[in-house]
């Protein structure tokens, strides 16, 4: 006779992969193009990328605190300073410190934790972060410095970065500009075609991450190597990616066919960091995206329309933020209607007929 | 005309690390120690308990009819070994309650003497449905674990004309190796029972389905089966749940049994490598099923192996036999790491079903810190029926248990893939089989409430009409009553008119 084992059912062993894992697995394929970015912006950048993150800890370790659990072990699941971490990169590169600690509250408190926790949420939320930022804070939220990558002559220094962070950026005009699709929205309202607004574009630049932009997501083929591993991990599902890119892919062309003084090119559309970004790492947030297969076509379709709409027509330059918002809005719906056929029955769930050969 | 591969969709599954090395390189081993006590219990099946036909204190050789079958779905037990019954009576049942069920608790008389059985010269000779009866007498039941009694399937075999016989040697769960080394030792015995299959339910097809992370099973097969054409040996991709007989029928002939049919409507049947050798030992030697090939396995076993033992043995035994170490062990289980279940103690026989006893430590098992469910799909990719495990374990959780029903809560097959794969380490097959008893426990309790209320109802009618014959009959007695008095003082006034009449002539 043995000490008495509590009764069990089901599988006694299993995959190894846990949430912490998970978490720490994307958090590394977001690695290349962080430090990219973290290079590229100079000390103003990594001071606003550690504010964030800290911050988003803090406001995770207050609501846990006040719900009367244990701190630690919801903490090291990861699922905060990835939601910080995404929200960094996202953020124009050198804004005010208030910037990074009034977005991680907005992700953490708002958008997780009334709603119930990790799991709960409807909407991804640094996302819905990012997009209470912009409306709320349009300037800073669209100053976007200039290409100043550390060790270079043009980088400001630690004391200076702290002044640029904690006080605000003295000499605006000569330290800022426009991102490429910001710059291309500017040129249209002044009745300028794309041919001459996109005189100065260099696809190559862009694709490298040679450019102005957010944070961490300025370079296309960091990311998209970050995120075709997360795929060959198996982290996350090709789906979304897929038909996402693919979508914009198709909407770009055809219109771009029809009019390329109007329509910017499906390349210029893909070679923009926060596309990639979105398709890898945001639309694809397991808690806010569908859990079938087909449904997750749907989510990236849908999600990849959008942001084509809101880009091409839309007051913003960058519509993915809202695009995967409303998508998340979606889910619950896509889940209700795509359901996997149960084994032995039809679509609608009647048992099949008997089929005797 | 078979066509194989037409339509090999295998849906969802996983690939779990297979642990199979650790068992499956040597032979079965035959020299295990014949215990002092075995305990058979009297259900080792699906269907109706067995019916003991024995007295404590008789004395039984091997193979003697202990129990018979009961029912149309039923099956009998034999003893295991010869000696003298001790006891009839409840014992802990092997299953993770362990709560009693009859058993017939032999002493055995070290002798291990075979009861005398006539041996048939050429079963080929035997009609189909004698060969049903003999396989039904000898007490044979699926031994994958399914445990239905082969004899009804062989006769539902019969009448449905079954166009392929498919002979499971997946063996898809961890650990267990017992088929492997069963078909690497006796795939020649295999192919005969699997020969007398078919004899029985009048059918020439059949087709052995062996997983590819076996092939010596697969070669031994193969050359077993060499001289009958219209016996296929093929390989199928090692991904579990493969063994599912469902799953198995789809890859092979590319028919989806439909639910609440048994596969013999569709012209299939499924019966497992183990169950086609213990048809060859009833037909050909006369033998009952009286011993099996049991996987002794895990990283708490001293010695894992694959051993014959006498139904009905305790664990400890088996246990004492391999070397397990109790400190090391975090949880027995009886079957495979994915669908068995864990046991309380090892005080508990082993049975028809046991295909394999885990003694597995710590660092083997899975997690049972559980996290919130971070809906990332997995169980949705993996389940092979179709179902979506988070959604149901939410209905669960809030007991809408009409919901989970609604979302297929029984077509769940249990088989652990979701489970498996959750990072969560929700202990998902643990939900869905405490929804399962308790959607059946509230309609056996709604079926007792109505019964009641209809007996109440019936109650109150009749109360009602004895009530009114009641009044009726104290209606008609006032009426007689009337009656009579009517008449009487119609009489008096008669008769004082009478009176009257003769005072006057007087």
């Amino acid at each position: 006779m043995m000490a008495n084992i509590k009764p069990k059912s089901g599988a006694h062993i299993g995959a190894k992969a846990s949430v912490s894992h998970i978490m720490w697995q994307v958090i590394l394929a977001l690695m290349p193009a962080t430090i990219f970015g973290l290079w590229l912006f100079g000390w103003p950048a990594i001071n606003l990328f550690i504010i964030t993150l800290l911050s988003a800890i803090f406001f995770e370790a207050v609501c846990i605190w006040l719900q009367g659990r244990a701190v630690k072990p919801v903490i090291m699941d990861g699922s905060a300073i990835l939601t910080a971490w995404l929200l960094a990169m996202t953020l124009p590169p050198w804004a005010p410190w208030w910037v990074g600690v009034v977005g991680s509250a907005l992700a953490i408190i708002l958008g997780k934790q009334v709603y119930g926790g990790l799991g709960q949420n409807l909407f991804n939320p640094a996302m819905l972060a990012r997009v209470a930022l912009l409306i709320s804070f349009p300037i800073e939220l669209t100053t976007w410095a200039n290409v100043s990558p550390l060790f270079f002559s043009n980088s400001p220094g630690l004391i200076e970065s702290w002044h640029i962070t904690f006080s605000g950026i003295d000499n605006l005009d000569a330290m800022t500009g426009a991102t490429t699709l910001g710059y291309i929205k500017t040129e249209f309202s002044q009745n300028h075609l794309l041919s001459e607004s996109l005189k100065d574009y260099s696809g190559l630049l862009n694709f490298i991450g040679w450019a102005r932009g957010s944070l961490c997501e300025t370079s296309v083929i960091l990311l998209a190597a970050g995120g075709v591993w997360l795929v060959r991990q198996g982290v996350i599902q090709w789906h979304i990616p897929a038909s996402l890119l693919l979508t914009v892919a198709i909407f770009a062309s055809i219109f771009h066919l029809i009019d390329d003084q109007h329509y910017v090119s499906p390349m210029l559309h893909l070679s923009s960091g926060g596309l990639i970004l979105t398709a890898f790492f945001i639309a694809t947030d397991y808690v806010t995206s569908p859990n079938t297969a087909t449904g997750q076509i749907v989510f990236g379709a849908g999600c990849g329309f959008l942001i084509f709409v809101i880009r091409t027509w839309g007051a913003y330059p960058e519509g993915a933020a809202f695009a995967v918002l409303l998508m998340n809005s979606a889910t619950p719906l896509i889940d209700y209607y795509i359901r996997p056929r149960i084994y032995g029955r039809d679509r609608q769930g009647k048992p099949l007929e008997i089929t005797k050969s | 005309m078979l066509s194989f591969f037409t339509k090999s969709r295998i849906r969802g599954g996983v690939h779990a690390e297979g642990y199979k090395e650790l068992t499956s390189a040597d032979k079965i081993v035959s020299g295990f120690p014949l215990p002092k006590t075995l305990y058979i219990p009297l259900q080792q099946h699906v269907g109706k308990p067995a019916e003991p036909l024995i007295r404590v204190g008789d004395k039984v050789l091997k193979g003697q009819l202990l129990a018979y079958s009961q029912g149309l779905i039923s099956s009998p037990v034999h003893a295991p070994s010869s000696g003298i019954i001790l006891d009839v009576n409840e014992y802990p049942a092997p299953h993770p309650s362990a709560l009693p069920i009859r058993m017939i608790v032999l002493e055995t008389d070290g002798k291990d003497e075979w009861v005398k059985s006539k041996i048939v010269v050429d079963p080929f000779q035997l009609t189909p449905e004698d060969i049903s009866l003999r396989v039904g007498a000898a007490g044979i039941v699926g031994l994958g674990g399914a445990t239905f009694p082969t004899a009804v399937k062989l006769n539902m075999g019969r009448e449905n004309s079954i166009d392929t016989l498919i002979i499971n040697g997946a063996e898809c769960e961890p650990y267990l190796s017992c088929d492997d080394r069963l078909m690497q030792e006796r795939a020649d015995q295999i192919i005969d029972g699997v020969r007398l299959m078919l004899h029985g339910m009048e059918s020439d097809h059949a087709v052995v389905a062996i997983e590819d992370n076996k092939p010596q099973a697969f070669y031994a097969m193969q050359t077993a089966a060499r001289p009958y054409p219209l016996i296929k040996v093929i390989q199928i991709p090692t991904r579990y749940p493969m063994g599912w007989d469902r799953q198995l029928i789809r890859y092979v002939t590319g028919k989806e049994v439909p639910v609440g049919c048994r596969s013999s409507e569709i012209g299939v049947t499924i019966h497992n490598i183990s169950t086609a050798h213990a048809v060859h030992n009833a037909i050909r030697k006369g033998h009952p099923l009286v011993s099996r090939v049991v996987t002794v396995s895990g990283g708490a076993v001293g010695r894992p192996m694959n051993v014959e033992i006498p139904l009905g043995t305790l664990i400890s035994e088996v246990f004492k036999f391999c070397e397990v170490d109790p400190s090391l062990t975090a949880r027995i289980i009886m079957g495979g790491p994915m669908m068995g279940d864990a046991l309380p103690h090892t005080g508990l026989p082993t049975v028809k079903a046991t295909s394999g006893v885990l003694a597995l430590t710590e660092s083997e098992l899975k997690s049972t810190d559980v996290q919130p469910c971070i809906r990332c799909a997995s169980c949705v990719t993996v389940c092979p029926a179709g179902l979506r495990p988070l959604d149901m374990a939410n209905n669960i959780r809030m007991n809408q248990l009409d919901a989970a029903v609604d979302l297929g809560l029984k077509d769940c097959i249990s088989c652990g893939c979701c489970s498996y794969i959750c990072p969560s380490n929700i202990p998902l097959v643990q939900y869905f089989k405490y929804a399962s008893g308790e959607v059946v426990a509230r309609q056996q309790a709604q079926h007792k409430s109505e019964q009641t209320k209809r007996l109440m109802d019936d109650r109150n009618a009749r109360m009602e009409r004895i009530a009114r014959q009641q009044e009726e009959e104290e209606r008609i007695r006032l009426a007689a009553k009337a009656e009579r008095e009517r008449i009487k003082a119609e009489q008096a006034i008669a008769a004082a008119a009478a009176e009257a009449a003769q005072e006057t002539l007087v």
